[in-house]
């Protein structure tokens, strides 16, 4: 099996993983973190300090959210991108040699 | 979870967090100082972490969680360089997403940036002595580094609001069913994305050159 072929594999299967409970599960979908406050506030907790800045609506916070993967995927794309041209200059012989 | 955290429990976990940090501070330094190259890979595994903790993935629970991504950067570099640039991603989350907590900053270090960090680089060297490829070293690092640092917030907030009854290992059951369980599919799709990643950045990569 090639590496190509092995990643598309991997990648095919951490993707059905993530859609698989959409579909065979129900359920509200809350946040974890969401679910361990309510569990917290159960116990009469009331929390001591707030956010000092929320964003002011879900579609904000959905932005800042999908910024932050995209600044992270970004990076990421560049630098494996780096190396695969370093690796074809490499092979072709026109990059100082191994 | 801001506030969410007795005082006297968020400043212990500052306290314990702490010398993680400046010893990952001062190693990040002296890996940049004396190979200069490796930025770009430290970029990388700081920008994953970055991609992964956005990713709010649904789980079999029927509720969400998102994955840490701090595995990869653990193996590449070892555990102490990820307690900072774990703390960066939790610092970006807590400012301008209200996610994670300035108060609870502390406690999330050390679940995110040191435990799973920790347990990936551990079980990367176990793995490795035990003869297993570097692909499944790889997989069962960032899956079981992941899990472990939702394990530690169950413990945390154990700690905190043991169960009235039934104590500590009451509230254990409970928050590890909030949090453990729900990671447990995410942290094997990390395991997968982290072998992707970790071959595409190796593939003959440039710092072996030198």
């Amino acid at each position: 099996m090639t590496a190509a072929r092995k990643n598309m594999l991997l990648l095919a299967a951490a993707g059905l993983i993530m859609a698989g409970p959409l579909f065979g599960v129900s359920g509200a979908f809350k946040g974890s973190d969401d679910l361990g406050t309510e569990a917290i506030e159960a116990t009469g907790y009331r929390p001591w300090f707030k956010p000092i800045w929320t964003p002011p609506s879900d579609e904000v916070e959905s932005l800042l959210f999908a910024l932050q993967a995209a600044l992270g995927a970004g990076v990421l794309g560049y630098v494996i991108g780096r190396r695969h041209e370093a690796a074809r200059r490499d092979k072709t012989g026109n990059h100082v040699a191994r | 979870m801001e506030g969410y955290l007795p005082a006297p429990h968020a400043l212990g976990w500052f306290v314990a967090s702490a010398p993680f940090v400046v010893a990952g501070s001062l190693r990040l330094k002296r890996i940049v100082a004396e190979r200069p190259e490796a930025k770009m890979t430290l970029a990388a595994a700081g920008a994953f972490t970055f991609v992964l903790s956005a990713l709010k993935m649904p789980s079999v629970t029927g509720s969400c969680s998102h994955p840490t991504g701090t595995g990869l950067g653990a193996v590449m570099f070892g555990p102490s360089v990820m307690a900072v640039l774990g703390t960066i991603v939790l610092l970006f989350q807590a400012l301008l997403l209200a996610h994670g907590g300035l108060t609870t900053l502390g406690a999330n270090v050390f679940s995110m940036a040191i435990v799973g960090p920790w347990v990936s680089y551990a079980i990367y060297r176990l793995a490795g002595k035990a003869g297993l490829s570097a692909g499944i070293a790889v997989f069962l690092a960032a899956a079981l580094g992941d899990l472990s640092t939702y394990a530690t917030t169950a413990v945390q907030l154990s700690l905190a609001y043991p169960d009235a009854a039934s104590g500590f290992s009451g509230a254990l059951l409970k928050f590890m069913g909030i949090y453990a369980v729900t990671q447990v599919p995410l942290s094997i799709a990390e395991g997968l994305l982290t072998v992707v990643v970790m071959n595409a950045l190796s593939a003959r990569s440039v710092e072996v050159t030198r």
